[in-house]
């Protein structure tokens, strides 16, 4: 029935068969293949799509549903108040003081995280010895928990904690600053431990992206008496332009969302008066913690809406040619 | 790399220089910001409170090993270890599997449908993974598995997946195609040149996929936030939380918990950075 030649199709379609098989059976032979490969795909790809399916986009559909009602969480939502969660949260400081902050950290990781991962990764692309051992020590920020990058932070951050007595230690006691109790200094705080923790993440991107720039352009510049700087400016960073691009991306999305930093390093009366608020923060203090099952679902729409938009306007203006060769590239 | 040293006229490889001292000078300071706080609080660790409350910035004097040895005998360590190394594990061994899979049919399958299936999971890429998390712990509610593992590993499997997925496929269709038709030429089937062929040419992809699996599951939080409830199962992370609002005024013991906390990340990326490091590379490199 199914012909060795047949199975030996590597491309699982249509194969000229041999020639001596009559039609009749060359098509029950050819049915019986190609059933029997989507028997394989079907059973080979059902376990990843259920599981993907199930536990991320079925929960998104329900925060929808969810979002339209006035529920505490117990049994099923009955209190249809159409888009009243919506209306409430854009008219709740706090969580306007949320967006700002979300605003905040997108542009402050951009702008801060963006200068300096691209100096350290071209520092740590020059040959010297022990560069080995320096990336790896660039990169451990990345590799801890948020939760104690979180708790490490408060604790040397804390009012007369280590970072104060250092200040005073140079001389620069004056600078001293409730960090973490400031409502008005918390979010940058925040940001700077954010920075610290992320920015690892920049620099092994760029350092990617810097090992595939030929070296032959380097010494082609080199030649025609270019200086190291000269270099950089005009050879490396055109030509690091996607990789840049996509750690954007990924630092947008990550920025909307924040969440495990923002929670431990802050301490949670501050972030209830909306000082350290983020969206993510926002929406589990009140859906999770107050039990306020439907608006906090509403606060989620919003959340997931805001990154989709952002990600849409950016993939249509910046991403457009990178994310072909990139994050959704095509096989072969 | 310096500008003169490339420039050597014959093509022989020079061993690696030295850099110039700016460069050393850079590069120390690059790797004391990034580790001075981590080494801060292993070191405060071995203090004790009121060494800490009257000189912050102060060496241990004398060093004292009580702190760790109170976590390590007294507090949920050793539970919160092994909770988190279940989830972990349990995660990487359903983003592997599954993620092979589905990797391996869209590389290695021709088929109507097989791009938009691509595309429907790189679309998880894109997606929030926080915003969900409300509506998952409802759904998680009502199948009944709140303050179980299943809670933690199966939505991690999911979120993993298109990561993975991403990683794997070049890999798998890279492979060349020759393989494939001497398998099937001794009677390999397409699924046995999946498990006796391929598979074991792909490990080092896997490796990869695996630890990055198993580093995001090991470091996780608002999950575990959320569906854990029972301090029984509590995982390292929330374990680190608690023990820090618990026990506030203990500022010793809770640097040797968050030491000890970030020891096994510490060593794990030690060991397999060229895999964590090499896969997010390879993943925006494709």
């Amino acid at each position: 029935m199914t012909s060795t030649n047949q199975t030996l199709n590597p491309a699982g379609g249509a194969v000229a068969p041999p020639a001596g098989l009559r039609p009749a059976r060359r098509n029950a032979g050819r049915a019986a293949v190609t059933r029997r490969k989507w028997y394989e795909i079907i059973g080979l790809t059902a376990p990843a799509i259920v599981v993907y399916v199930m536990f991320v986009l079925v929960p998104m559909g329900f925060a929808f549903y969810y979002s339209l009602f006035r529920w505490r969480g117990v049994g099923p939502p009955t209190d249809f108040i159409g888009f009243d969660n919506y209306v409430m949260a854009f008219q709740d400081p706090i969580f306007l003081d949320a967006l700002r902050n979300n605003a905040i950290i997108v542009f402050g990781s951009l702008a801060i995280q963006g200068p300096i991962a691209l100096g350290v990764a071209l520092l740590l692309n020059r040959t010297f010895r022990g560069r080995t051992l320096f990336r790896l020590l660039a990169f451990v920020p990345y590799v801890l928990a948020e939760v104690t990058v979180g708790i490490m932070w408060k604790l040397i951050l804390t009012d007369g904690g280590t970072f104060d007595a250092l200040l005073r230690a140079v001389g620069l006691g004056g600078l001293v600053q409730p960090w973490l109790a400031d409502l008005d200094i918390v979010i940058w705080t925040l940001l700077f431990v954010l920075t610290w923790k992320y920015v690892g993440f920049a620099i092994i991107l760029l350092l990617a992206g810097l090992s595939n720039v030929p070296q032959e352009l380097n010494e082609a510049a080199q030649i025609d008496g270019a200086s190291w700087w000269q270099i950089q400016r005009h050879v490396t960073l055109p030509l690091l332009g996607p990789t840049i691009r996509i750690w954007m991306f990924l630092s947008m999305i990550g920025s909307l969302q924040v969440f495990d930093v923002i929670w431990v390093t802050s301490v949670p009366a501050v972030r209830s008066l909306g000082a350290s608020a983020t969206m993510a923060t926002y929406m589990v203090d009140n859906g999770f913690f107050a039990r306020l099952w439907g608006y906090g679902n509403a606060v989620a729409v919003i959340l997931f809406a805001i990154s989709f938009v952002a990600a849409l306007l950016f993939q249509r203006f910046l991403l457009r040619r990178d994310i072909e060769g990139a994050i959704t590239r095509k096989a072969n | 790399m310096t500008a003169n040293t490339t420039l050597s006229p014959s093509g022989r490889r020079r061993p690696v220089s030295w850099g110039n001292p700016l460069t050393y000078a850079l590069a120390l300071a690059v790797a004391a910001v990034s580790i001075a706080p981590v080494v801060y609080v292993i070191i405060g660790g071995f203090r004790t409170t009121p060494q800490i409350v009257a000189n912050p910035a102060g060496l241990p004097d004398p060093w004292v090993w009580d702190n760790y040895a109170r976590v390590l005998t007294q507090s949920n360590f050793w539970r919160q270890a092994f909770n988190s190394a279940v989830v972990s594990l349990g995660t990487t061994l359903g983003v592997v599997t599954l993620g092979v899979c589905a990797a391996f049919v869209l590389a290695r399958y021709t088929f109507r449908g097989r791009e938009v299936l691509y595309t429907f999971f790189t679309l998880g890429l894109l997606f929030p993974a926080g915003a969900a998390i409300l509506p998952l712990y409802l759904m998680l509610r009502d199948l009944s598995l709140i303050n179980s593992y299943y809670a933690v590993i199966l939505p991690q499997i999911a979120f993993a997946l298109p990561l993975t997925i991403v990683i794997l496929r070049p890999f798998l269709s890279a492979i060349p195609r020759e393989l494939e038709d001497a398998a099937a030429i001794d009677g390999t089937g397409r699924l046995g040149f999946l498990w006796r062929i391929l598979l074991p040419l792909s490990r080092p992809a896997l490796v990869t996929v695996g630890i990055l699996a198993f580093v995001t599951s090991w470091n996780a939080f608002l999950l575990p936030l959320l569906v854990l409830g029972d301090a029984n199962l509590h995982t390292l992370p929330l374990g680190v939380q608690n023990f820090s609002s618990q026990y506030t005024s203990d500022t010793a013991g809770i640097l040797a918990f968050t030491s000890l906390a970030m020891l096994p990340a510490l060593l794990f990326f030690t060991f397999a950075e060229k895999q964590i490091v090499g896969g997010l590379q390879g993943a925006v490199k494709g």
